[in-house]
Parts: structure tokens; sequence; C-alpha cells
């Protein structure tokens, strides 16, 4: 159990309103990615209101510290989280995936303030993170980048090339964050191309890792908001997570890596999500 | 085939892929499946559980599983490698490239939504660069079947046929084509559906069902449109196209860019060695956001729309 951080009551409230409007979002649209918005949210709410240095007002601050959503399929939470931020309204999340949105269902970084590129294809995510902290380290920027990637996404060769290259040049100022939920789409990782002894791989590849409760927002605060400055390696954040997490009925189940709520279960999930 | 399920007359043949493939791997041991965490969205859950040793799922790693299907070839078997077309195609060019068309592996590649099936899902996951990235590749076979029929017949001739396969396969709900009695699929041979002396509509895949139509509601209004299905991109039916250019005016309606796809194919054999009026219809880059319907309908790609280009055309003509 971790010591209780001052953020954390309102990054709890943040994530239980990405999670009601990403599941909105969902419901409306008919269809999208909930399962892996539910996992992610509190690591969202967690980053965006608690340790991203990240201005509404001027999103391409070069200043700025970059988030990008590697597993770019989870708009739901993704978007949410953002109009939740300030970057783009509250109203167009109801515009999500219809016709001619803003909100196409992975982002776009063209239509959407706040997004720092195109992901969707998986494994896309990590190298371009790279070489934002390559430009940073060049710079002497102070700015940090966070990249987050889906567990399943991890059996993309692109995500071991770039492992190598981070960890060859330290790039202290690059932290990656793995939803470790235990499921890709059609079935869980180990039963598919088993990711065990994670952290051992990441480690052999030359970076730092913690392992985390990735719902526990103590302590994801703590680890996000620790300074840079101590660490001569990459930071690779193993979170600990359920897809599904907040709606019983989702909970660790593979069916909802993409799926439409009926009127039902949405109403039930917004009574559990509170 | 009546065990598939019709929504309003119209097939996904994704179902018809998965029946064919466990037919054939009932009587051809040699056929394997390949995928990349896509069992359920290639339809191979049955075949899974008929054949499960014969199912290989790579995990999301599409570079790697376009490298095994081509290893599972080495070591004598008939793998056919199933995924999004979009990550299939793109993410394992190289591999296609290299491993496949280049050595001239037996692999049969299965690239399925294609085209913009994915609609809401965005540019990433549209599939409308494939015919032009693989057409340049030596050595591989590329085809996108109309229907159930036809999608049965190519993944029967790709089992069939030793070489590089690339069999583009629709989620789109598509209707059974009328057939003369007898029709026949031949790799390589289009098939001219409708005769007609006035302008020629050369289309393939999910589009020839809307040609025909197109081509109904011309001939109500007097116009009599040959409509020519030209599943095979490569090897490409040059006769065929020489036959169309005699009307006198072509429209090419594929669900893929505009560039480079049937229609840049069909163009580069007009523009050497039989020039007539060509107008293309596809997609002009990266889309919008929307649905596959709504995506189809804003860029012409329904019956009424490519009736239109046909008037046109044929207008341009006469006016000339
Ligand atoms: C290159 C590529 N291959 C396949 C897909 C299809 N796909 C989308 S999400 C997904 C599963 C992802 O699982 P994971 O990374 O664990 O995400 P999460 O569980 O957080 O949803 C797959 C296979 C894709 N988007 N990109
Ligand atoms: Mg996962």
């Amino acid at each position: 159990m971790s010591t209780s951080h001052p953020l954390a009551e309102l990054t709890r409230a943040k994530a239980r309103q990405i999670r009601r409007r990403a599941l909105g979002m969902v419901y409306r649209a008919k269809q999208g990615h909930p399962g892996g918005d539910m996992s992610v949210a509190d690591i969202l709410a967690t980053l965006y209101f608690g340790a991203l240095r990240v201005d509404p007002a001027n999103p391409n601050d070069p200043k700025r510290d970059r988030f990008i959503l590697s597993k770019g399929h989870c708009t739901g939470a993704l978007y949410a989280t953002l109009a939740e931020r300030g970057f783009i309204p509250i109203e167009s999340l109801d515009t999500y995936m219809q016709p001619l949105s803003l909100l196409n269902g992975h982002p776009n970084r063209n239509y959407t303030p706040g997004v720092e590129t195109n992901t969707g294809p998986l494994g896309h995510g990590v190298p371009v993170a790279i070489g934002v902290a390559i430009a940073g380290q060049i710079d002497r920027a102070d700015y940090r980048v966070f990249v987050v990637v889906g567990d399943g996404e991890l059996q993309e060769g692109s995500n071991w090339e770039a492992a190598l290259t981070a960890g060859h040049r330290g790039l202290a100022n690059l932290t990656l964050i793995i939803d470790r939920n235990g499921l890709q789409q059609g079935a869980r990782t180990e039963d598919t191309a088993k990711l065990e002894p994670l952290a051992d791989k990441w480690r052999a590849f030359g970076w730092d890792v913690v392992e985390v409760d990735g719902h526990d927002h103590d302590a994801l605060l703590a680890i996000f908001t620790a300074p840079a400055g101590g660490r001569s390696k990459p930071l690779c954040v193993i979170a600990h997570t359920h897809k599904g997490q907040g709606v019983s009925f989702m909970r660790d189940q593979v069916f909802w890596h993409h799926g439409a709520l009926s009127q039902s279960q949405y109403e039930l999930a917004l009574q559990e999500i509170g | 085939m009546s065990a598939e399920t019709a929504i309003c007359g119209r097939y996904d043949c994704r179902e018809t892929f998965a029946k064919t493939l466990e037919a054939l791997a009932e009587t051809d041991e040699r056929i394997v499946a390949v995928v990349n965490d896509s069992v359920g969205s290639s339809k191979l859950v049955g075949f899974q559980k008929r054949f499960p040793d014969r199912l290989i799922n790579v995990g999301i790693a599409e570079q790697t599983m376009v490298g095994v299907g081509a290893g599972l070839a080495n070591g004598g078997k008939t793998p056919f490698v199933s995924a999004a077309a979009c990550f299939l195609t793109a993410r394992a060019l190289e591999q296609i490239k290299a491993d496949v068309a280049y050595t001239k592996t037996n692999v049969k590649l299965c690239g399925m939504s294609s085209g913009v099936a994915y609609g809401e899902l965005g540019p990433t996951h549209h599939s409308i660069e494939d015919f032009a990235w693989l057409r340049l590749l030596p050595n591989l076979t590329i085809i996108a079947p109309s229907d159930r029929w036809e999608t049965a017949e190519a993944i029967k001739a790709a089992a069939a046929t030793e070489g590089p396969f690339f069999l583009r396969l629709s989620r789109m709900p598509v209707p059974d084509l009328k057939r003369p009695a007898g029709a026949t699929f031949r790799v390589g041979a289009a098939e001219t559906l409708r005769d007609g002396r006035d302008a020629a509509i050369i289309a393939n895949g999910v589009m020839v069902s809307r040609a025909l139509e197109a081509a109904e509601q011309l001939a109500a209004s007097g116009l009599n449109v040959r409509v020519v299905n030209m599943a095979s991109i490569a090897p490409l039916d040059v006769e065929a196209i020489g036959a169309a250019a005699a009307t006198g005016a072509i429209v090419t309606v594929e669900e893929h860019s505009v560039r480079g796809g049937l229609g840049g194919a069909v163009a580069e054999v007009i523009a050497t060695s039989c020039p007539c009026r060509v107008r293309i219809l596809g997609f002009p880059g990266f889309l919008p956001t929307g649905s596959p319907e709504f995506l189809l309908e804003r860029f012409g790609l329904t019956a009424t729309g490519i009736a239109a280009a046909v008037r046109e055309i044929v207008g341009a003509r006469k006016a000339a």
C-alpha cells in the first residue's frame, strides 16, 4: 500500500469521469475498445492531472511534456481525457466516429490538439517517443516523454528494436508504461506469444523497471512525479491492470476487447463506476 | 452455401473463405493457417478447433507472420497467411517482397477486411493502397473476388497453384452475382458479366455488384454498357482491356486509391496500346471518418455514382 498522494483524490475523480465518458462514446458509436479504455483510464488520469506539463491553451509548446498513446485503439479513454483536460470540447465527444468527425477511431494529430502522433497500427509509439527523447537530449530540454503500450502490442518486433536503442542511449527522459492487462484481441498474451518474464526482458535491454498496480493512483502518481534527474536509464513501468476495470461484466473478459454496449449494459456500467 | 448468414441477401465472404479453407484442409494435409492474433477476425475459430496443430498464431507480429509463412512453405506446407489487409500488406511489405515474391515461395496471403471495411477506424485501418504496392511485385498473383462463389474458387485456385498469391477479401456484405451456368474461374482471366457497346465498366471485388447495378440503371436510359469483372489484377487480362477499349470509353471502379490500383493497371495498358477515354473511380487519399457505406457514397462508389461517371465520359466522347 503506497502512501497517499495529495493529488490522488482529484485523479481518482477524473478517472471515474474518463471511464463514464469513454463508455458513453462507445455506447453511442456502437463500437470501440472499451476493455482497453477501462484498463488505461487510471494511467491517463494520473498522467494528465498529476504529472504531465502540458497546456491546452498552447498545445504545441516546444517545452511541453510529450504523451503518446501507442495502443491507439483506446481513443475512448484518450479523447475523454483530452476533453476533461481542456484540449477538446466535452460536447465534441458525442461525435466520436460519426461521419466527418474530428474524433476518428484512432487518434489523428491533424484533427485533435494534444495528440502527438497518429497511432493505430500497433508498435509505432515507442520509436517515435525515442525520437522525441533524443531531440530533447540534443536540445538539453527538460521535457519528459511518456508512452503507453498495450501488453499484446509488445509482440511487435519494433518495440524490441526500440528497446535496444533507448537502452543503448540511456534515455533517462523517457518513460514507457506497459498496460499489463494480460489480454490481447483474441486471448491471453501468455496463451498467444508469452511475454514473461517481462521485467527481466526490459532490464536486460538496459532499462530501469518498476512494477505497480495500474489502478493505484497513489502509486502511479509517486512514479510519474519522481524526478528523472537521478536516473541514467529509460524507465519501464509495468502497470498491472485489468481489462474492463470498473465494470464487473467486462473485467478480465477478452470478449470486451472491442464491442458495443446495450442500453442496459451501459446503465449498469455507469452505476458501477459511480 | 446456405448455412452462411445473409444480411438482406448479402454475404460476408470471410465465412466462405473459412469454410472453403476448412474443406480443403480436410483432404490436403499440407494446408496450414498463419495468423496475427486474428483468429476471430479471419473467421478461423472453426479451423482452429478442427486442426489445432495447423493454426499458427504468432501473436501481433505481421513481419514474423509472413516470414514464418515462407518458412512453412519451405518445409512443404501450403500456408494461408491471414490478417487484416492493412497490416498484412503495409507492415510486412518487405517480407512479402523478399521472402514471398522474390523467393517465389508457395505462400497464400489473405488480406481480410480490405478496402474501407474498417470505416470509422480510419486510414491506418483502411487498406486502399494494397493493389498499388503489391502490383509492383513480380511473381505475385493478386485476386479480388466479387462474391461467395468467386471467393471459394479463388481459394481453391490458390491452393492448387504453386506460387505466391494475394487474395483480397472483404467483410462488406455482397450479393451472389448471376453467372451463366457452367461459369468457370481462371486466374488471370477477366469475366465479362454483361455485354454492351456504348462504354465499359471494369470493376473488381465488392464493386462488381454495384457496377452491374449501374449498368442496369444505364440500360433503362438507353446506354448499353459492358461490365467486366477484373478479379485478377496480376496477371492482368490485357485482351479483355482491349475489348473494353473498343467501346471507346472505360470507367474503372475499385475500393482502393485512384492511384496505382485497378485503374492504374488499366490505364497503363490503354496508354501504351489501345488509347480510349478512361475514368478511374476510387478514393482520393487518406479518408475522413465515417462508416464504410458513408465513405463509398461520399466518393461516388455507388451504382448511381458509377452510372453518373459513365454518362459523363460517354457525353464527353460524343461532344469531342
Ligand atoms: C500492427 C497491428 N496489428 C494488429 C492490430 C489489430 N489489433 C488492434 S488492438 C489489438 C490487440 C491489442 O492488445 P493490447 O496491446 O494488449 O491492447 P489492450 O489489451 O490494452 O486493448 C490488435 C491485435 C493493430 N491495430 N495493429
Ligand atoms: Mg492487453
